[in-house]
């Protein structure tokens, strides 16, 4: 079984994440960019379905130059190699776009089930993996708590607000894996040697078939045309305890028609 | 005045509160239409419900099979209903399923999407708080019918008559569509709780809590206040609750009228899903804790005290 593993290249969470004024884009020169948090519980769904199936496991990244250091992170997890996308008139792109280029990019591989994060930390928008399928007319089996596989059919619990959805389609299929579905393996000293050696084939829209007129900021179909940092949250009140604590916020919660 | 469509959201023949935001939202845009998408006999348990919030047509596509798959079918649904309709825009409620079936039906239209609007304007453009809540953007969408995901609670539902005229449509699924297979549907959640991410009031447990058995103490105070229960990270992680109740940068995101923090810290992870709430109350033994930076009203003490002296008053209060 061949698994693709979708990763993006983040700004981490814990910096001070900005927007840049010039385009009201990603500023990625602001925070340290690392691996999207929840993609690395994809890495390992995918090292697992390979360890029980065989096959390989292959990184596609569609980011900048120095996304480099997260497909070599997923690398050094244990995947085999990597595919990255990488074109400048790729910049700005929107979740839609992106999709496509990530469909055309998975037909240049041979894959069996294509795996993301159920979401991205910078935008949250968690549409991604929805799209990839919508244009590949592919199973869509996304936020996913468990997967199995069994032959050419793939089987997912979808967590939903209440419980979970089990739902199963045929391969080629395009998973998106939940936090917590597993427990993600830390690179070992001779993952991380290895990974320096495992292939890298870098693309660019062109060797897709892709024209830059799809992409990119000025052809996206949605737009950011202003923004501002939201007003810090003021402290109100703060009582200490002295017994009177909880009638004290149930006056406050009062006083704001909240019971 | 042409038509904003809105995906209905229901159960048990309820309309959801997030339906009558979007039903709101939806007039200030255009004509309000709702769109149920569900098994056989749904629409007209909602009909008057949703007429009730102004819906001036229903379009109802029902059937069996609708259900019988995963998310495409909604997409495809929603695409036969703008088809016919030709509508202003296209509204949702910002859940993970709705997310999906949104995504979708954008790329079927040709039309940007914007997720996760707190506020949507006449033209349609959106307000977006991103990066936890430490940004706010203006978007819109430039090319096609603008598709937006609104987070529940965003808008105050106004009540307005609408006449509500019933059209059927009809769906014919695609192959693509029938892709992936809803093989069994399994209800886990106990009790009658709300849901997290659409409920008005949210009481969240943190490390403070000490262990899974305390954790009835946040139930008790979430169920004084008819309330939704969250966690933080801490929690989650250890295993005292299901990972579902996580609120935060990877959990639900939430943006109540009222949000009780209690034992929770407020790291930058938990602030992240919750700094859009109206109102925020923080419990918390720790001064320099840096929940009471956004909190409304915080009491530093001892929740072990304060949290079931609190369910008491309140319950007292509430009579």
């Amino acid at each position: 079984m061949n698994i693709v593993v979708l990763v993006k290249q983040v700004p981490d969470t814990e910096g001070d994440r900005k927007l840049d004024p010039s385009d009201n884009t990603l500023d990625r020169a602001a925070v340290d960019p690392v691996i999207n948090y929840i993609d690395e519980f994809a890495i390992e769904e995918g090292l697992r379905l390979k360890e029980a199936h065989g096959g390989e496991v292959t990184i596609l990244t569609v980011g900048p130059e120095r996304a480099t250091e997260s497909i070599r992170k997923a690398l050094s997890m244990g995947a085999d190699k990597a595919v990255h996308v990488l074109d400048d008139a790729l910049h700005g792109s929107d979740a839609i776009a992106t999709a496509k280029v990530i469909a055309k990019a998975l037909g240049s591989v041979e894959w069996d089930v294509a795996i993301a994060g159920s979401e991205a930390t910078d935008s949250r928008s968690a549409i991604v993996p929805a799209l990839v399928a919508e244009i590949l007319g592919a199973p869509q089996l996304t936020q996913a708590r468990k997967v199995t596989v069994d032959g050419s059919t793939v089987t997912i619990e979808r967590v939903t607000d209440t419980g979970y959805q089990s739902v199963s389609g045929s391969t080629p299929a395009v998973l998106s894996v939940v936090e917590k579905i597993n427990d993600p393996r830390y690179p070992s000293f001779k993952g991380i040697m290895a990974a320096k050696s495992k292939p890298i084939d870098v693309k660019s829209l062109g060797d897709l078939g892709l024209d830059a007129g799809e992409v990119g900021l000025a052809n996206a179909w949605s737009q950011v045309t202003s923004f501002e940092n939201a007003p810090p949250r003021s402290a109100g009140q703060t009582v200490k305890d002295e017994g009177n604590g909880a009638s004290a916020i149930a006056d406050f919660l009062a006083s704001k028609k909240l019971i | 005045m042409a038509e904003v469509l809105v995906l209905v959201d229901s159960a048990d023949g309820t309309v959801k509160k997030a339906t009558f935001e979007l039903l709101t939202a939806a007039r200030s845009i255009g004509t309000a239409s709702a769109v149920v998408i569900g098994a056989p006999g749904t629409a007209a348990a909602l009909k008057d419900q949703l007429a009730e919030y102004g819906a001036a047509k229903i379009y109802v596509a029902e059937g069996d099979e609708l259900l019988g798959f995963s998310v495409a079918p909604k997409a495809e649904a929603l695409a036969a209903v703008a088809a016919q309709a030709s509508p202003a825009a296209v509204l949702v409620s910002s859940s993970a399923e709705n997310k999906e079936v949104a995504a979708r039906l954008a790329f079927k239209l040709g039309s940007g999407i914007l997720v996760d609007a707190v506020a949507v304007d006449g033209d349609a453009s959106a307000t977006q708080s991103i990066f936890g809540g430490a940004i706010t953007v203006q978007s819109k969408v430039s090319t096609g019918i603008p598709v937006v995901t609104v987070r529940p609670n965003s808008v105050a539902p106004v009540a307005e008559a609408g006449a509500a005229e019933v059209v059927d449509v009809a769906v014919t699924l695609s192959d693509a569509a029938k892709a992936a297979t809803v093989v069994d549907n399994v209800v886990e959640a106990k009790g009658s709780r709300p849901q997290l991410a659409d409920a008005s009031v949210v009481v969240s447990g943190g490390r403070g809590i000490g262990n899974a058995d305390n954790f009835k103490i946040i139930e008790a105070l979430a169920d004084s206040l008819g309330a939704a229960v969250g966690a933080s990270r801490a929690v989650v992680d250890a295993g005292w609750v299901d990972h579902q109740m996580q609120v935060g940068q990877t959990g639900v995101t939430v943006s109540p009228q009222l949000y009780v923090a209690v034992g929770i810290s407020g790291a930058i992870q938990h602030r992240a899903g919750m700094q859009t709430s109206k109102t925020i109350v923080a419990i918390n033994k720790d001064p320099e804790a840096p929940i009471f930076e956004l909190a409304d009203f915080g009491v530093v003490g001892d929740l072990f005290q304060v949290a079931p002296a609190l369910t008491e008053e309140i319950t007292k209060r509430k009579g």
